[in-house]
């Protein structure tokens, strides 16, 4: 297999974009990432697009074959992958296979989704749940998302506090990031005095509706030295990806993710490192119990333990002896437009690790030169580990 | 110059409390008094409807105005709430204040700001010459779906303004009109509840179309906000009509006497209309008002007006506008389902 690097990376704001539609915001990402490579249009082989529902939301499915057109990019081959919030991460994956495999050499892989167009979202979204056992039942995300959180309440003592810290500190984060959907802080108070959505989460404990698209150029490593700076190439070392029961009620234990378990022990082990390495995460936090599981799960901290390390601050950027935790805002602050997630958390990890002046204002401190991607479908069904470094 | 010759203002007494529909609908009332800045709204009782609403008002401004009905030239009432689907309101009011048969009568819709649409139309009358005298209302009964976030706003009332040229209590300067298709609230058909776009009736469609309609105006006449006494938007709920006041560049003082939804609701095309006659109550002559309305769909009319020194003698000459905002009778919500013909027999 070849090696793999990123050698470009660009993003929309994301957003209530109300002004944009689904394939103006996909061609402005890719034409973002294809500016920052360095590459030319014909250089692409082959492109790959991440999208959850555009056919729920704004009625356009075969988008494939829409955005190859709108970027000017036919007749190269184009697919769509789809695995609901984790469809960004799973096209990313299809491109590093790709281009590992020797089938090609430069592929343009993007994510995005167009929410606003409906006037509820949520019967879209909860698409990504277990249809017959959930959703006509009247489950919805944040209800099996405030499950998880009742029962780790009740089996670890996490406090609403604990939790609520999550959201101030990306907030904090996401004030920096002037693509962020949020771009502001927010105090414990109003976390916690926010408006209830399905006990024991608050407003401000969910990451919201949202419009945007981001887009990697994935290249084969040495021939990535033909567009950028070798200082500026960006190693992907791991892609892993794990499946779980679609539904939250047929699993062992609510209060873990047992794919995004299995997913980045396989991509530690792919990569050679372990969590104490990474330098830099970005984690799915749809919902604040989410980003404190995925720590877990991630080998950042004991079950049962994030919510003080949360709480004492030590997943904030200048935090030294832990993992940076979503340094752009997470979903929470930054956005979460479905398909476009997967791609954003690669692109942030990548502009963190090589200290890209988008992320001056949020850069981390880059010690072992490695981070990590971890992004979710559903309440876990799909789970794909990315593991990127600065060195090859 | 053109200019208001009378107002009338009407609303009805009934009023419901948002704590009353947040019980049925086990809601945080709290939440929704901070996050809508709306306490209670105006009910109609069952014989009120938007005919009603219009011809009370109107005798208002027949009052003030003092002029012969049968000068009036043409009559208009801006609704989203008209009784008839096919059958004007204007000729009711028409017939009730005694201006027919020698005018023009129509009924206008553009949401919530219907009314001030017919304000623009008298104006252009009066000034071309071929009426002497204009009547436009805005005057609404809004519908808002049990259980449906606008319930705790949608309410009842309307004002009246005869727009003529001579012995004007108020002059307009000028007007200026902001219009996109933009479907943000609408109401098919046979429909009995509008349905709305969410958070998209915010941003891309209040927002945009009240602060461009404000800025195209006060840059059309050279004004900057401190120019005006008084300034007054359309008013869905509290806390748009602060925010955009604000985002402008008003101050309270400027914007408080216009602010009447929190205690009466969203009277849609009533609102500005309301809104400025309980200015024009509490102004002097030589004061300045900005007035600026917002109708889904969506569209904003932004008037400049001067009051002059005859307002003070008219004032009086008819219930003011405060009378009616304290003139209320508190109901719960199985007589309000009863008096909104919510349960179906």
């Amino acid at each position: 297999m070849r090696d793999v690097a990123i050698i470009g990376y660009g993003q929309t704001k994301f957003g209530e974009l109300w002004e944009r539609s689904f394939r103006s915001l996909i061609v402005e990402a890719g034409v973002k990432a294809v500016e920052s490579a360095g590459i030319d249009g014909k250089d692409i082989d082959e492109m790959y697009v991440g999208n959850m529902s555009a056919g729920l939301f704004v009625g356009q499915e075969h988008i494939a074959s829409l955005i190859a057109e709108h970027a000017g990019l036919n007749p190269i081959p184009s697919t769509r992958v789809e695995a609901a919030c984790a469809s960004g991460s799973l096209a990313l994956r299809q491109a590093v296979l790709n281009v590992a495999s020797g089938a090609s050499d430069v592929v343009l892989v993007g994510g995005v989704e167009k929410m606003t167009d409906v006037v509820d979202a949520t019967s879209a979204i909860s698409s990504a749940s277990d249809q017959e056992w959930e959703a006509l039942f009247g489950a919805t995300f944040p209800s099996l998302y405030a499950m998880m959180a009742q029962r780790y309440m009740y089996e670890y003592g996490l406090t609403l506090e604990e939790l609520s810290m999550w959201s101030v500190i990306m907030h904090e984060n996401g004030s920096k990031n002037k693509y962020a959907q949020f771009p502001f802080k927010v105090t414990l108070e109003q976390v916690l005095n926010s408006s209830p959505v399905a006990e024991p989460l608050r407003l401000l404990h969910c990451s919201p509706v949202s419009d945007g698209a981001a887009a990697l150029i994935v290249c084969e490593a040495e021939k990535a030295k033909e567009f950028v700076n070798e200082d500026d190439i960006i190693y992907i070392k791991a892609s892993a990806q794990a499946s779980d029961t679609i539904a939250l009620h047929s699993r062992e234990s609510i209060t873990s993710l047992k794919a995004a378990r299995v997913a980045s022990e396989k991509a530690y082990k792919m990569a050679n490192i372990e969590p104490k390495d990474v330098d830099v995460a970005e984690v799915h936090d749809c919902f604040a119990i989410n980003g404190l599981i995925l720590m877990e799960e991630l080998g950042f901290c004991k079950k049962g333990e994030a919510g003080k390390a949360v709480y004492d601050g030590k997943i904030a950027i200048d935090y030294d002896g832990f993992p940076a935790i979503n340094p752009s805002g997470g979903l929470k602050a930054a956005g979460h437009a479905l398909g476009a997630t997967g791609i954003r958390q690669v692109g942030e990890i990548y502009w963190q690790l090589k200290q890209d002046k988008e992320v001056k204002d949020r850069q981390v401190e880059i010690k072992n030169g490695y981070g990590i991607t971890v992004n979710v479908g559903g309440t876990g069904g799909t789970v794909c580990v990315h593991i990127l470094s600065n060195k090859k | 110059m053109v200019g208001i010759v009378g107002y009338g203002a009407y609303i009805p007494k009934y009023r419901i409390k948002v704590e009353e529909i947040a019980r049925v609908w086990n809601k945080d009332p709290n939440a929704i008094k901070n996050g809508l800045l709306v306490y209670e709204k105006s009910v109609p009782s069952l014989d009120e409807d938007t005919a009603t609403i219009a011809v009370e008002a109107s005798k208002n401004a027949l009052k003030r105005a003092n002029i012969d009905p049968k000068d009036i030239g043409a009559v208009y009432v801006g609704s989203e709430s008209h009784p008839y689907a096919v059958k004007p309101t204007a000729t009711i009011v028409a017939e009730a204040i005694d201006a027919t048969p020698e005018l023009t009568a129509a009924d206008l819709e553009f949401a919530c700001k219907a009314g001030t649409a017919g304000i623009q139309m008298c104006m252009g009358l009066v000034e071309s010459g071929l009426i002497k005298y204009g009547l436009a209302i805005g005057a609404d009964t809004a519908q808002g779906a049990p259980g449906d976030a606008l319930e705790y706003t949608a309410a009842a009332g309307g004002a009246a303004y005869i727009i003529g040229k001579s012995d004007v209590i108020a002059e307009f300067n000028g007007t200026y009109s902001y219009t996109t298709d933009t479907p943000d609230f609408w109401r098919r058909e046979g429909k009995p509840y509008p349905r709305h776009g969410g958070r998209f009736t915010g941003e891309p469609a209040y927002f945009k179309h009240v602060i461009n309609a404000a800025k195209g105006l006060m840059e059309k006449m050279g004004t900057k906000p401190e120019d005006y006494d008084y300034c007054v938007f359309h008013q869905p709920n509290g806390k748009f009509y602060i925010r955009v006041a604000k985002i402008l560049g008003f101050k309270e003082e400027q914007y408080k006497v216009g602010l009447l939804t929190p205690y009466i609701g969203n009277t849609y095309s009533g609102a500005v209309p309301l809104g400025l006659s309980n200015i024009l109550d509490n102004c002097d002559g030589g004061e300045r008002i900005l007035a600026v309305s917002y109708g889904s769909g969506a569209g904003s009319d932004a008037f400049d007006i001067t009051v002059t020194d005859r307002i003070n003698k008219v004032k009086d000459k008819a219930p003011k506008t405060a009378y009616y905002l304290e003139r209320k009778e508190y109901i719960d919500y199985a007589i309000y389902a009863k008096f909104r013909r919510k349960i179906k027999m």
